[in-house]
C-alpha cells in the first residue's frame, strides 16, 4: 500500500456515513494489501502506531518556517484540525508516492533532532491528501470517522473470527500483525502473545426510578458507584497487568498496585486513591493519570488502591457463565487473601426501590457518584448489554449562569462556537466559574453558534467576548477549590443543559451559592 | 486632511456622502446600487436602485417586479452628485459587477463578491485600477487553494461512472453556483440530462433566456425512482432534509462549495463527495489581485478579515476592516 492509496482509503472512510461501507471499504483493502502495509494500515487505525515524537508543537514550529505564524494560526482556528491545517497551507512542491512502510519506518527510526528536516522534506514531495495522510500517521490521532473498535471488528469480519477473541489478544500484537494475518490466514491463534489478557468488560446503561419500577428488586444486588476509574487487574502465570476498561495497559503507571497483585485471576473494579480508610477525591486520582512512569514522592502522597466488585477467572477457573451471585462469593473469599488495600466494594442493603433512592441521595462520602444495580442471575458479558446492569447516578448540580466568552471547536464542531466560558455573579460583576463545551443538541449549538456570531463585542485573537445576554443552565458532577481560577472554584465535568432564554441575565446564580455547595462537600 | 471620504461604512452598509447613495445596503434605504443578485447583497424595499440590468431582472424574479420604488439599469458611467459611477464584470454570477466610485480625484472599486475562475455563465472579472480597492475575505486564508473546477468535475463523474445504480444529489445554490456546475459539467462532456429542483427552475430559465447554454434540463420531480439510477440531480442544500431527497435511489450526497476543501465542514453537513468548486476568490487570487491592482489602500468587507489584514501588513499594504455585519459569512 503506497502512502497515496492510504490516502485515498482515509479520504473514503471519513466521507463514508455507514458503518457498513467503512468495514467494506476495510475489507477490500485488507485484500488489496501484503503484509506488512496492511498491519500497519491497521495500527494506524486503531491508534497502535506509537510514533509519539512527533508532536503537535514539533509541526506547529515546522510550519511556521514555511507559513506566518499568525496566517498559520488563523487558518488552525478555523480548520479546526492541525494536520489538515497544515496538509492545506503548506507550500507546494514535487509528487511522489513512497510506500507506507517507508514512512512508517523512517519516522520511527530517526532521531528526534533530525525529525524537522525529514518530515519537511517528505511534505514537500507530497500532495495535499498524501500529505495529510502523513501528518496523521506522524501524530497518531488519525480521528478520519473510524474508531480503533471498528477497525478490529473490521478485520474479525474480513477474516471471519471472533471479534471478543480478537479482543483479548490485541493488547500482546505488535504492528505490523504479521501472527494475526496468518490467523487470519488459518494459522494458529497466537497463543504465546495471549498471557495475562484482557478480557473486554461489561458496561452498564443508565436507568432512573420509572424504569427500576418495572423490576423486582430481589432480583437484584446494588453497591456503591465510585468515582475512579474502571480497571482490570490480571495475574497470569506471574504475569501482572492493569488494563483500563478499553484494554490498555496502565501498568507502569501504577506500579504499587501491581505490586499488590499476588494472586491468579482476571478481577474487575475500581481504581482509587487511598489514605487509609479514606477514599480521595477524582481530582487526587487525576494527578496519577496519564503518567507514563510515576515518582517515588507520588506514590507516598496519592497512594492508590482497588475496590473490587467482580471476578472473570480465579485460579485457572473461568466464571464469567456463572451468576454474579457466584462470582460475587469467589471474590470475596478472594479478596480476604489479598492486601488491604485491595478490598471488597460493599453491597447495600435494600428491599425495595424507594430504600435505594434513599441510600443514592445520602451516600457516605462525596467520591460515590450513585448506585451501580445487577442481576443478581446474570453472567458476567462483554459489552454494554442492556438490562443485567444498570447505573443509577447521582443527579447533577443546575446553575444558570451567562455567556462570556466563546471559541470555535476542534473536530467535528470545527467552525461553529462550540467552547464556552461562563460566568455567575459576584457583586454587581461576572466571574467565569468554567467551560464547557458539549451538553447541548445540535439544535441548540446552531443557537449558540448564532448568538456568538450576532452578539460578539470583543475579539482577542481566536477568543470572542459576547454580550452578557444569554443564560445557560449548567449542569456539573462537582466541585473543587482552584487557585487558578479566579472565581475560586472548579467545576467537575460541566456542561451545557440547556438554553435559558426565558431567564434575563440579571438572575443567572451568584458566585455564594458556589461557595455554599463547596463548603458543604468539604 | 479632514476632508469627508468617498465612502463610509454604516451600520446600514457602505455609504457614499458625495453621491449620497448606499452600495449593498444592509436595510431599505432611498438609493441602493446593487454589486449583484445574491440576497445578503440585493435585498428588496429601497427607493430607487442602480444595477446591471441582468441583476434588476434577477431581484424581479426573486422578490417579484415591485422590489424597489425604481429602478434603473446600468448602460454606461452615472453621474451621481460629485461622483461618477461605472460597472465592470466581477465574475461571481450572472449579472455581477464591481462598481467604480470616482469623485473628489479618488477612485474606489467596491468589488463586492468576485471569482476569477472563468465560468460560462457570466463575463469574467475585469481589473480596474483604483487608489481603494474594496474586497471581500470570504476564503481569506492560505489554506484555502480550490483545485481547478476541471479536476472537480472529473472526480464527481468518476463517482458516478463507479456508481451506476445510485443517483448523484448535489447541493448547490440556485443563483450562479448551480449554472457554474452545470455549465462546467457540460464542459466536460456531460450531455445527459441534469435533474433540478423545483427552487432553480425561474433561474436556469433566466440564463438559457440570456443565451447560456445548459443543455437538457429535466425537473427532477418527473420519474420513477429508478430512472434516477446514475442521474446527476441538483437541489439547493436545504432540499436534502426534507422527504424530497428520498425519490432518488441510494443518493450520494454531494456538495459544491469552496468550505468542501475543509473535510470537517463536509462531514458536518452529512456530504459524501465534496465537490471544491466556488464562485469567489481563493486565497491565491485574492492575494494575485490586490497585487495585480496595486491599490494605495485595501478595505475589507466581510469574511476572514484577521487574516488578510495581516497579509497585506505583511507586504506592507495599508489595509483597513470595514466590519460591515450581515453579509452572509459562510454560506456560498
Amino acid at each position: 500500500m503506497s502512502l497515496a492509496a492510504f490516502a485515498t482509503l482515509l479520504e473514503r472512510l471519513a466521507f463514508t456515513p455507514q458503518r457498513l461501507g467503512k468495514e467494506r471499504l476495510l475489507a477490500r483493502a485488507f485484500t488489496e494489501n501484503p503484509d506488512p502495509q496492511r498491519g500497519l494500515m491497521l495500527a494506524a487505525l486503531t491508534g497502535d502506531l506509537k510514533l509519539r515524537q512527533v508532536t503537535p508543537s514539533l509541526l506547529r514550529g515546522l510550519t511556521e518556517t514555511r507559513v506566518d505564524a499568525q496566517l498559520f494560526a488563523a487558518s488552525y482556528d478555523f480548520v479546526g484540525d492541525l494536520a489538515e491545517t497544515i496538509s492545506l497551507i503548506w507550500p507546494e512542491g514535487t509528487r511522489s508516492d513512497p510506500p507506507l512502510s517507508e514512512v512508517v519506518h523512517e519516522l520511527a527510526n530517526t532521531p528526534k533532532t533530525r525529525l524537522p528536516a525529514l518530515i519537511a522534506e517528505r511534505l514537500d514531495s507530497l500532495g495535499p491528501s498524501e500529505r495529510y495522510a502523513y501528518l496523521k500517521l506522524a501524530t497518531g490521532a488519525l480521528r478520519v470517522g473510524v474508531s480503533a473498535r471498528l477497525a478490529r471488528a473490521a478485520f474479525a469480519g474480513w477474516a471471519g473470527l471472533p471479534l471478543t477473541e480478537v479482543e483479548e489478544i490485541w493488547h500482546a500484537l505488535q504492528p505490523p500483525y504479521l501472527e494475526l494475518f496468518a490467523w487470519a490466514g488459518g494459522d494458529q491463534r497466537p497463543e504465546a502473545a495471549a498471557r495475562a489478557p484482557f478480557r473486554p468488560v461489561m458496561l452498564s446503561t443508565p436507568t432512573d426510578l420509572d424504569q427500576l419500577s418495572a423490576l423486582d428488586p430481589a432480583e437484584f444486588a446494588a453497591e456503591w458507584k465510585w468515582d475512579g476509574i474502571r480497571i482490570q487487574a490480571v495475574s497470569d502465570g506471574g504475569v501482572r497487568r492493569l488494563y483500563s476498561r478499553t484494554g490498555e495497559d496502565i501498568s507502569a503507571a501504577f506500579p504499587d498496585i501491581v505490586d499488590l497483585m499476588d494472586f491468579d485471576g482476571t478481577l474487575d473494579g475500581e481504581l482509587l486513591v487511598r489514605r487509609g480508610e479514606d477514599i480521595a477525591s477524582f481530582g487526587d486520582l487525576q494527578q496519577r493519570l496519564n503518567r507514563k512512569t510515576v515518582t517515588p514522592a507520588m506514590l507516598r502522597s496519592h497512594p492508590a488502591g482497588l475496590r473490587l466488585y467482580d471476578a472473570l477467572i480465579w485460579d485457572g477457573q473461568d466464571l464469567r457463565d456463572q451468576s454474579h451471585d457466584a462470582r460475587r462469593a469467589v471474590l470475596a473469599r478472594a479478596v480476604e487473601m489479598l492486601d488491604p488495600r485491595i478490598d471488597l466494594s460493599p453491597e447495600l442493603a435494600f428491599q425495595t426501590w424507594d430504600d435505594l433512592a434513599a441510600l443514592r441521595l445520602n451516600p457516605p462520602a462525596t467520591v460515590i457518584e450513585g448506585v451501580m444495580i445487577k442481576r443478581r442471575d446474570s453472567p458476567y458479558l462483554a459489552g454494554r448489554v442492556k438490562g443485567p446492569w444498570f447505573k443509577w447516578k447521582r443527579d447533577p448540580h443546575l446553575i444558570d449562569a451567562v455567556l462570556m466568552y466563546a471559541q470555535r471547536g476542534h473536530g467535528k464542531r470545527s467552525g461553529y462556537y462550540s467552547d464556552f466560558t461562563f460566568g455567575v455573579w459576584n457583586g454587581d460583576e461576572l466571574v467565569p466559574v468554567g467551560k464547557a463545551y458539549f451538553g447541548f443538541t445540535d439544535a441548540e449549538l446552531k443557537d449558540l453558534d448564532r448568538f456568538v456570531r450576532n452578539n460578539t463585542v470583543e475579539r482577542f485573537g481566536s477568543v470572542r467576548s459576547v454580550a452578557r445576554t444569554k443564560v445557560v443552565e449548567v449542569a456539573f458532577e462537582g466541585l473543587n477549590r482552584s487557585t487558578r481560577h479566579k472565581s475560586g472554584v472548579a467545576m467537575r465535568f460541566p456542561r451545557i443543559n440547556r438554553i435559558r432564554d426565558d431567564k434575563p441575565a440579571a438572575e443567572a446564580d451568584h458566585l455564594s451559592t458556589l461557595q455554599a455547595m463547596l463548603d458543604r462537600e468539604a | 486632511m479632514a476632508r469627508e471620504p468617498l465612502l463610509l461604512p454604516r451600520p446600514d452598509g457602505l455609504y457614499c456622502p458625495a453621491g449620497d447613495f448606499f452600495i449593498d445596503p444592509l436595510r431599505p434605504v432611498p438609493r441602493a446600487l446593487i454589486t449583484h443578485g445574491h440576497s445578503d447583497h440585493a435585498r428588496p424595499g429601497h427607493g430607487a436602485v442602480l444595477a446591471t440590468r441582468q441583476t434588476l431582472d434577477i431581484m424581479a424574479i426573486r422578490y417579484g417586479e415591485d422590489f424597489a420604488g425604481s429602478r434603473q439599469a446600468y448602460d454606461g458611467p452615472v453621474t451621481l452628485g460629485e461622483t461618477t459611477v461605472r460597472f465592470h464584470p466581477a465574475g461571481h454570477v450572472l449579472g455581477s459587477a464591481q462598481i467604480a466610485v470616482e469623485g473628489r480625484g479618488c477612485r474606489i472599486v467596491v468589488s463586492g463578491d468576485y471569482a476569477r475562475v472563468p465560468s460560462p455563465t457570466c463575463a469574467p472579472f475585469e481589473p480596474v485600477p483604483c487608489d481603494i480597492f474594496v474586497t471581500e475575505a470570504t476564503f481569506a486564508l492560505p489554506v484555502f487553494r480550490h483545485p481547478p473546477p476541471e479536476v472537480e468535475i472529473a472526480r464527481l463523474l468518476a463517482s458516478v461512472a463507479a456508481f451506476p445504480e445510485r443517483s448523484h444529489l448535489i447541493g448547490a445554490y440556485a443563483l450562479g453556483k448551480a449554472q457554474r456546475l452545470i455549465g462546467a459539467l457540460r464542459q466536460a462532456g456531460w450531455d445527459a440530462p441534469i435533474h433540478i429542483h423545483g427552487a432553480l427552475q425561474r433561474l436556469c430559465d433566466y440564463h438559457v433566456a440570456e443565451g447560456i447554454d445548459l443543455g437538457d434540463l429535466r425537473p427532477a420531480t418527473e420519474g420513477k425512482k429508478a430512472d434516477f439510477a446514475g442521474a446527476i440531480v441538483i437541489a439547493p442544500p436545504s432540499a436534502f432534509a426534507a422527504t424530497w431527497a428520498q425519490r432518488f435511489p441510494d443518493p450520494v450526497i454531494s456538495f459544491a462549495s469552496g468550505w468542501m476543501q475543509v473535510r470537517a465542514r463536509a462531514r458536518q453537513r452529512g456530504v459524501e463527495l465534496p465537490i471544491v468548486i466556488s464562485d469567489h476568490v481563493d486565497w491565491p487570487h485574492l492575494t494575485a489581485t490586490i497585487e495585480e491592482l496595486n491599490p494605495a489602500e485595501v478595505w475589507i468587507t466581510h469574511g476572514r478579515e484577521d487574516a488578510l489584514m495581516r497579509w497585506c501588513e505583511l507586504q506592507q499594504r495599508k489595509a483597513r476592516p470595514l466590519h460591515l455585519v450581515g453579509y452572509e459569512d459562510e454560506e456560498e
